[in-house]
């Protein structure tokens, strides 16, 4: 037990140790987990072979969204039929172990981390668990929410518990106004890019400051989505006005009463005055730029005002070779200005940037624009429920005018899993979260960007600083 | 889960940081459904070009490597993704100690429940060993998880540490949900007063 004032994490921490054995990690319940067509069938393999059940299936839902195709002829006819196969075992599994699936035509489906907070199944002060890293994204209600293997889907499946050791608490504090044109995205790869993709191993974040509370739910997603990039094993963000505001009338979110005595529940998480963490960093708002990545891991970015470094300053040999391989690999010269470097491709979506705040982001930018000749660009919503907001409001006539592709849910080029994959050597703007080698096709180049950095690129064919884009406010002519 | 106490084999060196699980094991072969038979697609890409031609410099295709069940790697192996099946490629191919100065935190949990042994040297250790596995022919490492060292037969010796817990699964071959059914009813009793916590229900029935 741990006596005095807590952190956000020792308070849910605390709240479902199941077993404390000797020697051994703790035994933490799981509130809900999440399952997807990729990281789930050896799991229920497991159980089959074991004889096991699943102890909770109120406590899982599902959803195909790695692999599913992106357009409407390609959902209808799945050609690759190894990913058929691994959607339609999904489905069997569902259905034999009892699970709720929002399959391909539900108009709940989409990735996993977007169509959770959406249905309000995640909520503060919970326990999150998904076969997929991205599952830090949940932690911007103030939950616990961490990725795991398939192996340790297969023990929530059976026990609705995991063995887990207690991670180090780190704050990461993010203070003052962010300038005009920066946003949730630059915030956390600025946080990367400087204290590394290790940088945070064996933590759990929790991220505070003016500017932190001052971001919307889907910022703070954006924020939370990227902190395993930084090394860590979860990001947090207590809860507080926005999160109760975003919640409320949710499909599975309390109602009455209950809300109330929820949200008072809730109310109690924030990180008590005086509370210990393990580590801290304190950023400056208003230092922060928008940020693109240059190389072949997140923490390989710069702001966009900048160039490609050379490696003959890096620090070290071991950081010289990996530089140059990084360049090597992205096929840039050192010292070229960012906002030279010309793109083929651009795709908009991803758990990271695919919700309703980043497409308007990104209409913004496009409306009254044309794409560049030079380049073929994409908007992929995270969910229906996104695309149909999106919609309602008119942004995909704004894309479609433009000159986007305007798409269904899934996680689409993020990670190349389904049919849209970058070719070798194309060179893409993403507002995805991962620039590893071949990670949107073999060969392929991914720039990590915000979706106004995004949409911007799209427009004029290489990255511009969008502080200053002129917005206009009239629709793109045909042809214009 | 196979219990493991000594390898002593020859030693792969991979000489670069931070490998992430896109590169052990590409998400082409991550729409299998099975848990067996990654072991052909391990660093798939680096091992062949995309017309499928052998890189003759990648250090799996190197002869003087086959049948290592050691490899030795630059710094952070194992990070991003949280694939298994990187766990699973290592294992299935043979692989059944990682040698490194840092591993990433999932990669970590999944080597260890597919009976990978993860060895945390320091970065000069790592350097030393990645120097000998490159220049020597036949090099051969023991790897022992009972006494926690690594040795040569060339004056290289080594202490690393291992959770306890982890250490005596890994020792004894064991089941992770096996374990946690020792706190069965521990279980029951958490979760039907947890249960009462309405709030922290995932899908609230009224
Ligand atoms: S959008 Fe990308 S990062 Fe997110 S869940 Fe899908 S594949 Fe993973």
């Amino acid at each position: 037990m741990i006596n005095g004032p807590k952190t956000l994490f020792e308070k849910i921490w605390q709240q479902h140790l199941v077993a404390e054995p000797e020697g051994e990690p703790s035994l933490l319940y799981i509130d809900l987990q999440l399952l997807h067509e990729v990281t789930s069938p050896q799991a229920f393999e497991g159980l089959r072979l074991a004889g096991r059940t699943v102890r909770n299936p109120n406590r899982c839902i599902a959803t195909v969204d790695h692999n599913i195709p992106t357009t409407i002829e390609g959902r209808l006819n799945i050609v690759d039929q190894i990913a058929a196969r691994q959607m339609s075992t999904l489905r069997q599994n569902c259905k034999d172990f009892g699970i709720e699936l929002y399959d391909v035509d539900s108009p709940n489906q989409g990735i996993v981390h977007i169509i959770g907070p959406e249905l309000g199944l995640t909520k503060p002060g919970m326990t999150i668990v998904c076969g997929d890293s991205h599952t830090s994204t949940h932690g911007a209600f103030g939950a616990l929410a961490f990725g795991i293997g398939t192996s340790e889907v297969e023990h929530v499946l059976a026990t609705q518990t995991l063995p887990q050791s207690r991670a180090k608490t780190f704050r990461i504090a993010v203070e003052g106004d962010l300038k005009p044109g920066v946003t949730a995205k630059d915030i956390v790869l600025a946080i990367i890019g400087k204290i590394g993709t290790d940088g945070a191993t064996g933590c759990v974040i929790e991220f505070a400051g003016s500017a932190i509370r001052s971001l919307s739910m889907e910022g703070r997603m954006t924020v939370c989505n990227m902190s395993i990039e930084a090394g860590a094993r979860a990001g947090l963000i207590a809860p507080d006005e926005k999160t109760f505001a975003y919640l409320k009338g949710r499909r599975f979110s309390p109602t009455g009463a209950a809300w109330e005595a929820a949200v008072a529940e809730w109310k109690k998480l924030p990180t008590d005055e005086g509370a210990k963490f393990d580590r801290e960093l304190t950023i400056d708002a208003a230092t922060l730029e928008p940020y693109v990545s240059w190389g072949t891991s997140p923490g390989m970015v710069a702001p966009i005002t900048a160039a490609v470094p050379n490696p003959a300053d890096a620090p070290n040999e071991i950081e010289r070779k990996s530089l140059e391989k990084a360049l090597e690999y992205m096929d840039l010269k050192a010292g070229t200005k960012l906002d030279a470097i010309e793109i083929d491709r651009v795709f908009i979506g991803s758990c990271t940037n695919g919700r309703i705040e980043d497409l308007r982001a990104a209409a913004r930018i496009a409306r009254g624009y044309k794409v560049s000749t030079r380049v073929s660009a994409m908007v992929v919503p995270g969910s229906q429920a996104v695309k149909s907001q999106a919609e309602n409001e008119g942004l995909d006539k704004i894309f479609i005018a433009a000159g986007f592709e305007w798409r269904e849910p899934g996680c689409s080029m993020c990670l190349a899993m389904n049919p849209d994959i970058l070719a070798p050597g194309e060179r893409c703007a993403s507002t995805s979260n991962r620039n590893f080698e071949g990670r949107q096709g073999r060969g392929g180049r991914t720039h990590l960007v915000s979706p106004e950095m995004a949409a911007a690129a799209a427009i004029a064919g290489h990255f511009v600083d969008t502080r200053n884009w002129p917005v206009r406010n009239e629709a793109a002519k045909e042809n214009a | 889960m196979e219990p493991i106490r000594t390898v002593t084999s020859i030693v792969a060196p991979l000489d670069r940081v931070n490998v992430d699980t896109d590169q052990i094991i590409p998400k082409q072969f991550l729409k299998r459904i099975e848990r067996t038979g990654y072991g052909d697609f391990l660093f798939y890409d680096w091992r062949a070009n995309a017309a499928g031609v052998a890189d003759p410099g990648f250090v799996l295709n190197d002869p003087r490597y086959k049948g290592a069940r050691i490899l030795v790697a630059g710094k952070n192996f194992g990070c991003g993704a949280s694939r298994e099946h990187a766990a699973w490629a290592l294992a299935d191919y043979g692989f059944r100690v990682v040698i490194a100065p840092t591993f990433a935190d999932i990669f970590f949990s999944n080597a260890g429940k597919n009976g990978i042994v993860l060895v945390r040297l320091s970065e000069e250790q790592v350097a030393e060993l990645m120097h000998k596995a490159s220049t020597k022919p036949n090099y051969q490492l023991t790897v022992s998880l009972e006494d926690l060292t690594v040795n040569d037969n060339d004056g290289f010796h080594a202490k690393f540490e291992v959770d306890a817990f982890r250490r005596y699964c890994l020792l004894e071959g064991l089941d992770d949900i096996g374990l946690t059914l020792r706190h069965e009813k521990a279980l029951d009793t958490f979760e039907a007063k947890h249960n009462e916590n309405f709030w922290l229900k995932a899908k609230v029935v009224q």
